[in-house]
Parts: C-alpha cells; sequence; structure tokens
C-alpha cells in the first residue's frame, strides 16, 4: 500500500497543472449533516468560473481552473485539502467553514495565500491592518447581528427596550460568534438576551423549544446552519412560535432550511448580503454556456437558489479581484500575492455588477488595506411558502459600525499583540 | 530462509527476553528508527507532515493509550476523545500562562494532567464492567466536551471559543504556530511517539503490564493470585491517560493549531481511535501503529486514487470512503478479531518456516 500511495503522490505533484492556469480551489463538502448548504454553494462557485472559461476563454485570457477538494466541515480534512492544494499555484481560499478559518488564517498568512471568507469566519479579520491574508467583505457576522437588531427596531418604531431576544445558536466558534457584538447591542438598546446554545449536528433542539416556549421571547434570531436550520424551523413551528418574528442568519436561509415545514415555515425570515431568485441576466448565460452543455458542476437544479448564488457571488468577487489583480501588476498570469493584492484594492460597482449581467446583486464596495470587511450592509428577506421563493423586503442598509468598529478593533489588537502581528498597512 | 532463528543464540537472560529476540526483525527496527530520524526529514514537505505523517505519529500515540486500558487491561473506553481534549486543553492553558516554560515540558505535564482526570474517571471501573463501563466512559466523553465549551476559562475568555496555539520553539526552532517547518514538527512528534512505544512496550511485559492482563483475563482469578485489581485497573487508567493526554496536546499544539472542541474531540475522535486500536489488534504495540497508519492513510490513498487518478466526483469519492471503511471494518471484526497485528504475526510464523513448511 505504502508503495502503491508514494507513487499516487509522485502522479499527484506531477500533475501540477502548467502555470498558465489560475487555480480556484473549492474547499467543499457535499458529504455530511451540512452537506445541504455545501452542496448549492460549490454548485454556485464552480459554474461560474465554468461560465467565465466558456464564454470569455478565462479571466483576461488565462483559463480558470477549479480545485476542488471534499471537507465535510471537518478541519483535520480541511487541513489536508489545504496542504495538497496549495504546492498547484492556489490563489485564493474560500474554506466556507468558520472552523477551518481559524486554522488558515496563520497559515496562509505564513504561506501568502489570501483567504475570503465571505460573510463567516473570524468576523475581526475584518481589520487588514492585522490580519492581511484574510478578507471577509462584503460583510460579517457581527454586522449580520447589528442588521437583524436594526431590523427589529426599525419595524418596532424605533424601541425594542424591554423586550426578550432569544439566540439560537449552533455551539462552536460560527455559533458563538455574534453573541460579543449582541450584548453590546443588548447595553444600548436595552433589551433582554438569551442565549440558547445547540450542538453539533443540531438535530436535537427540543429543550431548547421548550425553553423559548416557556420563556416566550419576543423575537428569536438563529446562528445555525445545515441540518439544524430544518429542526429549528420546524420546531418553532410545532411551539406555534409567529415566523415574522424568527430571523435567521444568511446561512440559515434557504430554501432547503425551509421547505421540509411546509406552509408552517410562511413569514420566516433571514437576513442577506446580496440578492436572490434568478431574474437576472447571468442566468441565461449560465443555463446557455454551462447547464446546456452539461458541463454544470451539479445536476443544474440548483440556480437561483440562495446558497447557490451566494457561491456564484463569491466566484464573481474572486474573478473581479483577479481582474484587479491583472489590472495592477500588468501581468495576465497572476500568482497568489498578486491576488491578494488584488483583492485588496477590489472596487464593486452598480455599472461593474451591471456589465457582468448581474444588476443590484449585492452592495457597491470598495476594499482597502484597514478595511478587509466591506461596508457591511445587511438586507432582510422573507420565505413565501405558496410561492416558494425568496423575497428581499428590506434593502441593503448599513449597520451599527460605531460599536462593531470598536470590537473589531479591540478582538483584532488582543490578536496581533498574542502572535506579535506588524501592521500591513504602513 | 532469512527470517529464522536458527543460529540466533541467547546467551544471556537479558538477550532472551528483549523486544526483538529475532536478528531481522531487530535489523528491521534499527533501519526503521534511522529511515524516520535521518532519512524522512530530508524529504518531508508540508503535504507530507500535515496531511500524513503528523495526524500518523499523533494516532499513534493516542492508539498505544487506548491499547494499554483496552487491549492490555480490559477496561473498555469510549472517552478517548475527551481525554485527548483534557490534553489539548491542558496543554493550551499551559502555554498561554507560562510561554517561558519549554513546549516539551507543557506536553509532558499535559500528559500528566490528562493521567489525573482519567483515573477520576476510571474509578467506577472498580465497581463496573464491560459496556457498563464503556457507559461511563462515554459519559466521560459528553462531560468533557460539555465543560469545555461551557466554562470561558478554558479557552481564555476569546469570543469565538477556538483554542489557538501561540508561537512556541524547541532550541530556537519553531514546533507550533504557523511559521514552523515540516520537518522540526515531525521529529518533534517522532520523539513523543518513540518514547512512548518505548515506555508502553517496557511497561507492558513487565510486572505491571502482567498485571494487567491477568485482569483482563480474569479478575477474580487475578485477585486470587494477588493481583491487586484497584492499582492495576487505576495504573492502566493513568498510563493510558498519560499517552492520551499527550497525543491531545500535539494534535492541538502541532498539528491542528487551532482547535474548537466539538469537532476535533467529539465522540467520533473516540470511537476513530477504538477502531485504530481494534484494526491494528488489541494488545499489541504493532497493533497501535498499524491501526493508526491504516486508518489515517487509507482515506488519504482513496481520495488520490478517486479524485485524482480516476476524476472521479468528491462527493462520489467521500461517501465510497464511508463505504469501504465500514466494510473493512466489519470485514476485519469477521476475518480477523485480532487485527493487522495477527496478520503480521501470522505471516512472521510463515517466514520462519519458508522455505520448508514441514
Amino acid at each position: 500500500m505504502k508503495k502503491t500511495f508514494v507513487t499516487a503522490v509522485a502522479a499527484l505533484m506531477a500533475a501540477a497543472p502548467a502555470m498558465a492556469d489560475l487555480v480556484f480551489p473549492s474547499l467543499s463538502y457535499r458529504t455530511g449533516p451540512y452537506a445541504a448548504g455545501g452542496i448549492p454553494f460549490a454548485d454556485g462557485y464552480a459554474d461560474y468560473f465554468t461560465l467565465l472559461n466558456e464564454r470569455d476563454g478565462g479571466i483576461g485570457g488565462v483559463m480558470t481552473k477549479l480545485l476542488e477538494c471534499e471537507t465535510g466541515y471537518n478541519t483535520e480534512k480541511g487541513v489536508e485539502c489545504y496542504e495538497s492544494t496549495k504546492g498547484q499555484g492556489a490563489l485564493v481560499y474560500q474554506p466556507l467553514s468558520t472552523g477551518i478559518t481559524y486554522q488558515l488564517i496563520p497559515k496562509t498568512m505564513a504561506d501568502d495565500i489570501p483567504m475570503h471568507t465571505m460573510g463567516y469566519g473570524r468576523t475581526s479579520a475584518a481589520n487588514g491592518d492585522v490580519f492581511s491574508h484574510t478578507f471577509n467583505y462584503p460583510g460579517t457576522y457581527w454586522n449580520g447581528a447589528s442588521g437583524a437588531v436594526n431590523y427589529l427596531l426599525e419595524s418596532n418604531g424605533g424601541d425594542i427596550s424591554g423586550k426578550k431576544i432569544a439566540l439560537v445558536y449552533h455551539n462552536s466558534a460560527y455559533g458563538k460568534e455574534p453573541i460579543r457584538t449582541l450584548e453590546e447591542l443588548q447595553k444600548k438598546h436595552g433589551f433582554e438576551l438569551s442565549l440558547l446554545p445547540v450542538d453539533h449536528p443540531g438535530q436535537e433542539q427540543k429543550s431548547q423549544w421548550l425553553q423559548i416556549r416557556r420563556e416566550r421571547p419576543d423575537f428569536v434570531l438563529m446562528w445555525g446552519w445545515g441540518v439544524m436550520n430544518q429542526v429549528a424551523i420546524q420546531e418553532a413551528a410545532n411551539i406555534r412560535f409567529p415566523m415574522e418574528n424568527f430571523i435567521g442568519i444568511w446561512w440559515s436561509g434557504a430554501e432547503h432550511d425551509v421547505l421540509s415545514a411546509g406552509d408552517k415555515a410562511n413569514g420566516y425570515k433571514a437576513l442577506t448580503f446580496h440578492n436572490v431568485g434568478r431574474d437576472f441576466p447571468i442566468f441565461d448565460d449560465i443555463q446557455k454556456y454551462v447547464v446546456d452543455t452539461g458541463k454544470a458542476a451539479g445536476a443544474g437544479d440548483q440556480i437561483g437558489n440562495v446558497l447557490y448564488n451566494r457561491g456564484m457571488y463569491a466566484a464573481m468577487l474572486a474573478a473581479e479581484a483577479a481582474k484587479t489583480a491583472q489590472a495592477i501588476h500588468g501581468t495576465a498570469d497572476i500568482n497568489a500575492s498578486q491576488m491578494r493584492d488584488g483583492m485588496e484594492a477590489l472596487e464593486i460597482t452598480e455599472e461593474k455588477m451591471a456589465a457582468l449581467g448581474m444588476p443590484n446583486f449585492g452592495p457597491s464596495f470598495t476594499v482597502t488595506c484597514e478595511n478587509h470587511g466591506g461596508p457591511g450592509l445587511v438586507g432582510v428577506t422573507q420565505w413565501d411558502a405558496a410561492s416558494k421563493t425568496w423575497s428581499l423586503i428590506s434593502d441593503f442598509k448599513p449597520t451599527d459600525m460605531e460599536v462593531i468598529g470598536g470590537l473589531i478593533a479591540e478582538d483584532s489588537a488582543a490578536y496581533a499583540s498574542e502572535n506579535n502581528i506588524p501592521s500591513n498597512c504602513k | 530462509m532469512f527470517y529464522r532463528e536458527a543460529g540466533d543464540f541467547k546467551t544471556s537472560y537479558a538477550s532472551d527476553n528483549q523486544t526483538f529476540p529475532i536478528r531481522f526483525d531487530r535489523l528491521g527496527y534499527f533501519t526503521a528508527m534511522v529511515v524516520a530520524f535521518l532519512v524522512v526529514p530530508f524529504l518531508i514537505n508540508d503535504y507530507w507532515a500535515n496531511a500524513i505523517l503528523l495526524p500518523f505519529l499523533i494516532y499513534a500515540i493516542a492508539a498505544i493509550g487506548l491499547n494499554i486500558l483496552v487491549g492490555y487491561c480490559g477496561q473498555v473506553s469510549l472517552g478517548t476523545g475527551g481525554f485527548m481534549a483534557v490534553g489539548a486543553y491542558a496543554c493550551y492553558k499551559l502555554m498561554t500562562a507560562m510561554p517561558e516554560v519549554n513546549i516539551f515540558f507543557h506536553v509532558l505535564i499535559s500528559g500528566g494532567i490528562t493521567a489525573f482526570v482519567c483515573v477520576l474517571f476510571g474509578l467506577p471501573s472498580l465497581r463496573i464492567k464491560g459496556f457498563y463501563l464503556a457507559v461511563a466512559t462515554l459519559a466521560a466523553q459528553f462531560f468533557l466536551v460539555w465543560l469545555f465549551n461551557r466554562v470561558p476559562w478554558f479557552y481564555n475568555y476569546s469570543a469565538s471559543g477556538q483554542i489557538n496555539a501561540p508561537e512556541r520553539t524547541l532550541f530556537g526552532i519553531e514546533v507550533t504556530g504557523p511559521n514552523t517547518q515540516a520537518w522540526a514538527t515531525y521529529l518533534f512528534c517522532l520523539v513523543f511517539l518513540v518514547g512512548s512505544a518505548w515506555i508502553a512496550r517496557n511497561l507492558t511485559r513487565g510486572m505491571t503490564g502482567r498485571k494487567w492482563m491477568a485482569i483482563r483475563d480474569m479478575d477474580i482469578a487475578a485477585e486470587i493470585i494477588g493481583v491487586n485489581p484497584l492499582k492495576a485497573k487505576i495504573s492502566a487508567f493513568a498510563v493510558s491517560g498519560f499517552f492520551v493526554g499527550i497525543s491531545g496536546a500535539l494534535f492541538f499544539s502541532v498539528y491542528l493549531g487551532a482547535v474548537e472542541v466539538g469537532e476535533a474531540f467529539g465522540i467520533n475522535k473516540s470511537f476513530l481511535v477504538l477502531f485504530m486500536v481494534i484494526i491494528g489488534g488489541l494488545g499489541s504495540m504493532f497493533g497501535s501503529f498499524a491501526g493508526a497508519a491504516f486508518l489515517v492513510l487509507l482515506p488519504v490513498v482513496l481520495k488520490v486514487v478517486g479524485v485524482d487518478w480516476l476524476g472521479m466526483p468528491t462527493d462520489l469519492v467521500a461517501h465510497l470512503q464511508l463505504v469501504i471503511v465500514g466494510g473493512l471494518i466489519v470485514v476485519f471484526l469477521i476475518l480477523e478479531p485480532h487485527g493487522l497485528a495477527q496478520l503480521w504475526r501470522v505471516a512472521k510464523e510463515k517466514l520462519r518456516l519458508w522455505p520448508f513448511p514441514h
């Protein structure tokens, strides 16, 4: 076996692509309790790069190459994937797991490869002065927490003091992320916060919802992922919790999360940082160049799904950053370090998105060396069980950067001093 | 032909009782050591270190620890993941509280702390046996994971509940943190593995080990011939905990660098290490190594063959992997309940007689 293995690895090393490809690794998970969310995201990410290859001949004339590696949302496999792909010219990592993100933050810094954790991962990485190789534009969990509170403020006439808000969260680094911000906002707006952790993978939530039934919070926020979302929404329906007062983070608001609860899920809300639906010209191109030619990553049935859109959005931002990097460095064949510069100089405008066939798909923003987190604009979507569609009910609005900025500065400064990280932006 | 004892005369008690009584075995052992210490460090790269060798070395230490408890002393434990977490969190607290002390000692002390915790959870073994003990250790697994998730002191009140290994050096060379060299982390873990295996091997063939085995084979008979079950069982839990704690500390500090307790040290980890011990062979040092190598390498080999050679979709390979690993465990349990170690033993018997079996 050992011998086979040696040859296998030798072959692997030899099979590394010619440097003429722009390599985008996709640490996906199509198996395990989180696969329902992992599959559409990975499909969207892959299909966009296929589209670029088929329609435009790659980015700036250089073909893209997608390296998919299955992590199963498991950090050990994530490390294995990272090590096996980084030698093949990987330009940017999107681990799609907060646990793997924490692993890779120091590693990517040491290897000079950027990482894009879009709307997940470590929030304080928004401080680019400390986290030089981690980007989490266009929004972070703390923006999400603040966005949810702002939405509640807005829909309750600007006052939620004395109201009870319960946070149902995945008991992991991911789920714990918003707590600090919510505690700050609790002081500021005077609501009562109660915390209800749900352990991995989240199929067992009876006691949490029993507690909600007893305490009768006015609103429930949820930081869930994978099978946990479906269970939570079903449980909420079972105790007849009013769905319009139940708001999930953007990872708890896809079709598969709500479909299983049927009509009872009607009115459930979720935050978002990009648009939903399939009324965008880009999808016609994907249908024409990718799906109809049989090159789609998945079965082609996920197009327009919330998470498919998000995966495609992530790929679009990566491709735009690569274009920016090509322009800065004057070479079409960029490396990971140049890609990082491209991400740091990324500018997404309304015209750019419209030209790409994605008008009003996300907020327009500019990344700077200090701010890797983008503008943090948060919108709200709502599920309509009858037509089985999500629709944007609140446009992308700014969040409480006063509170969030302070927390980011505090947390990133602690990280910098713990790990002796020099300033990135001189 | 070449693998035989003929002509290999033992003239002293010590040489008769050595670990590798056959010259060929001894040579093999020394060659393996030379290769491991003097050749591999020069060939190793990040991929080999982080994807294959580090997990193998660390899981082998854990498997040795569990094998002492399950294979030698017969006390079934499903708490390995929890005990590894104790090692990891002890190491983290020590690393952050006393940065001036060398990481080497932190790992050893983490082992000691885990030994203590393991003894605490081993106390019920004096009253309960078999399945009931398995359930008691399962409680340890869930309790410990819950504890490290629940009490912020263990993760130094960090917002996310993650623990991150700060950079630490040994003789001026980094062994933890992101800027490590592959060979440094490899050698660091290798030293611990060789040390653990050496101690474990010598314990198990001495008086302590015989007491453990007596308890395993029949505890009442053991008690009648004068083995103190309290001391035997508690010492097995302590020694086992020590090794498992070391592996947990290395797993966190050297291998992963950032750990979240529920994900890294969940019940799956307990089962994984138990499978290593069962597939490798209960009550065998070689089995601990073989089991760890088997379960670390198999997924990587399947992935390389499936995805990189045959170009199959990643999800299909991941599913096939579950099927194949599960199938192999069943096959092993049916065809060779004593594991890979027994296969090796049979092969050796055959080799001794070959080419004249009669």
